[in-house]
């Protein structure tokens, strides 16, 4: 089966100059990664602040241009940005942001908001539009006598089930979802994680998941990949990454969330802090806040290696003897 | 639990309101000498106004009454001179987000040695000395050659950690600590908690830990108080609220975590979203999300009472603690159980 969207080797630079006369210093925000997504399946990516989580997000949709690599949708290279086929492409691909409230225009009511994807991209005629729109608002749970409300009206939890509908206004193939409900208190966190995961069984839409909270993306994706300075350092299925993590910082990660009832101790806590992308340590990013580093790891940068079935991991002492994955 | 302490701070039927909407209704509540208490619950429950409220902190137009005692005196109505002496020498409070909280011009050892000006007295040398030993305290690495840095060039977390040197300066017997890994990493949040664990131990001061994670607070607290709606709905040690919750709204919570251990399943939110605080429901404010709400939760508002194992509870029809020991194996939703033991 060919992957829904597939992304080779993909790279971006920023350039950041630190002062007035300083050179320009590359910030390599996303550093040779390579994913694919099937269709209807589920990729979560975890990572901390400055991993590179949303840029790759951002590229995968062709927002963020690319500066090296490739992305292939349905199997065909992504068109020229801001071209026709770029536009029509982008019905297919829809993006989900954290806040929501940002997201809305708030001098439209939602009903309108709901409306004009379906207008931009000319997808059904003007008189079945509102239906369509009635349809979408109880597809995510939303009153009818809400589509007058302007998003200021709504609570939080409701107004990032409106940005959904509308972005499921265009009947996407896939949906990009950068920290969906991280702004959202927990009771309502359980209620749109649950819509996204019904809504995605319903449509057969392939997701891409992107938080820094383990436990919802466990709930919700099929793999994970956990990225750490614009790289991807472990790759695996929901299940078994978080029960036997085995690269040492997604073990870290998953050691490091609170669990009711249980004790800090015996818990493995980082030192250090996220270094600075602009400022990768030499060889394995991870190697100074990590607890097994040798030599080797201070000098050559590991590649991602197939250390399982299904499972890739860019660590030398995880993968020693394990085959290098063809990217 | 605490009787045998002596109380640090006792806030009495504390209420707030704003402009003529009451927010908090009525919070008593005590701290303990060295006692760890935690308050949980989501956003506008009031769990940063009852501190805000009891420092003085709030605008002027919030209106405050009721009683806040810190051994025995008064703090609620008492003139300013008295509650800068309070604050930040005896109570300290930190927030959840360092980088607003620290002034971005003025150097960081500069910043630290005010407080300890301010509250101790310290002047040259010895404020400096002494700033040094706190920044090596909350692990701040190499110290010496970042005093004179800004608060731009520390990350997150080490902002985190400067802010809590500051509040330890003038040696507080109380540390606030409102959400304080709420903008930070997974990993830098593991770390900070930790800070504040070995810290307590060292100084022997109580803290007061507002979150909405209760795996944080679980980790941090001995005491944990949840709150919906400006009241206090649950009391009771961490070890009764974890393995038994009997509010529904204290169980719904946790089923509504997502688990990192066990199997996936479909997570079990609470309906309906948190009431607005200017037209609560009458009776119990959680009755219209309740999975267990009587004709009476309608209009008939549930005192907090004590129970039999210690805790206080404020509902009508609590979840059965049989049930309750049923439905603490993982992932197992209170309601399931229920309906296959009705």
């Amino acid at each position: 089966m060919t992957p829904l969207i597939q992304a080779t080797n993909l790279a971006r630079i920023y350039q950041v100059r630190r002062g007035l006369f300083a050179q320009p210093k590359p910030v390599r925000a996303v550093d040779g990664v390579s994913l694919a997504v099937m269709p209807g399946e589920t990729l979560g990516i975890v990572g901390e602040s400055g991993s590179g989580k949303s840029t790759l997000g951002r590229m995968l949709l062709g927002i963020d241009q690319l500066q090296a690599g490739e992305v292939r949708f349905e199997g065909r290279a992504m068109p020229e940005l801001r071209t026709a086929e770029w536009r029509a492409l982008r019905a297919k691909m829809q993006l989900v942001y954290q806040d929501p409230l940002a997201a809305l225009d708030r001098r439209l009511t939602i009903a309108s908001q709901l409306a004009e994807p379906l207008e931009i991209h000319r997808i059904i005629p003007k008189d079945q539009r509102p239906a369509r729109v009635a349809e979408l608002m109880v597809a995510v749970g939303l009153r009818q006598d809400q589509a007058g409300r302007f998003p200021h009206e709504l609570s939080g939890g409701q107004r990032q089930r409106a940005v959904i509908a509308r972005a499921l206004a265009s009947r996407p193939k896939l949906l990009v979802c950068d920290e969906p409900v991280s702004a959202l208190d927990v009771s309502i966190q359980a209620q749109v994680v649950n819509m996204l995961r019904q809504l995605q069984e319903q449509n057969g839409i392939a997701m891409v998941f992107i938080s820094h909270d383990l436990k919802v993306v466990r709930n919700i994706a099929d793999r994970v990949a956990v990225m750490y300075l614009g790289r991807i350092v472990e790759e695996a299925s929901s299940d078994v990454i978080f029960r036997s993590p085995r690269h040492p910082y997604t073990q870290a990660l998953v050691s490091s969330v609170p669990v009711p009832g249980k004790l800090l101790e015996g818990r493995v806590i980082l030192q250090g802090e996220p270094p600075n992308p602009a400022n990768r340590p030499a060889g394995c990013a991870f190697h100074p806040r990590c607890s097994i580093a040798r030599d080797i790891c201070r000098s050559t940068a590991p590649v991602l290696r197939q250390i399982e079935n299904r499972r890739t991991a860019a660590c030398h002492i995880v993968a020693d003897g394990a085959v290098p994955v063809a990217a | 639990m605490g009787a045998a302490k002596s109380n640090l701070v006792e806030l009495r039927d504390l209420k707030v309101a704003f402009d003529g909407v009451q927010v908090l209704h009525g919070i008593d509540l005590t701290v303990g000498r060295g006692e760890a208490l935690g308050l949980v619950g989501e956003s506008g429950c009031g769990k940063s106004v009852t501190w805000l409220a009891a420092l003085g902190l709030l605008p002027g137009k919030a209106g405050v009454s009721g009683s806040v005692r810190l051994e025995g005196r008064e703090l609620c109505g008492s003139p300013r001179s008295t509650l800068e002496s309070v604050r930040g020498g005896r109570i300290a409070m930190i927030f959840q987000d360092p980088s607003s909280s620290l002034n971005p011009v003025l150097r960081i050892g500069r910043q630290i040695t005010e407080a300890l000006a301010l509250h101790r007295g310290l002047r040259g040398d010895a404020a400096r000395t002494e700033a040094l030993r706190l920044m090596d305290m909350v692990g701040i690495p190499d110290a010496r050659s970042r005093f004179d840095l800004y608060a731009h060039e520390f990350s997150g977390g080490q902002c985190q950690r400067l802010m809590i040197a500051m509040a330890l300066a003038g040696e507080p017997d109380l540390l606030i600590a409102d959400e304080p890994t709420t903008a930070l990493d997974a990993t830098i949040q593991a770390q900070i908690l930790d800070l504040l664990i070995q810290l307590r131990a060292e100084t022997g001061m109580a803290t007061v830990f507002i979150s909405h994670d209760l795996g944080a607070v679980s980790q941090v607290c001995e005491r944990v108080c949840v709150m919906y709606a400006g009241r206090i709905v649950e009391q009771g040690t961490v070890e009764q609220l974890f393995a038994a919750p009997r509010h529904p709204y204290t169980r719904g919570l946790f089923d509504a975590i997502p688990r990192i251990d066990g199997p996936r399943q479909p997570l079990v939110p609470i309906p309906g979203t948190v009431p607005n605080p200017k037209h609560l429901p009458a009776g119990c404010a959680f009755s219209p999300r309740c999975s267990r709400v009587l004709q009476s939760c309608h209009t008939e508002l549930p005192p907090l009472v004590p129970q039999g194992d210690g805790r206080l509870l404020a509902c009508a029809r609590p979840v059965p603690l049989a049930l309750v020991i049923h439905a603490a194996k993982p992932r197992t939703p209170a309601r399931i159980v229920e309906s296959a033991l009705q």
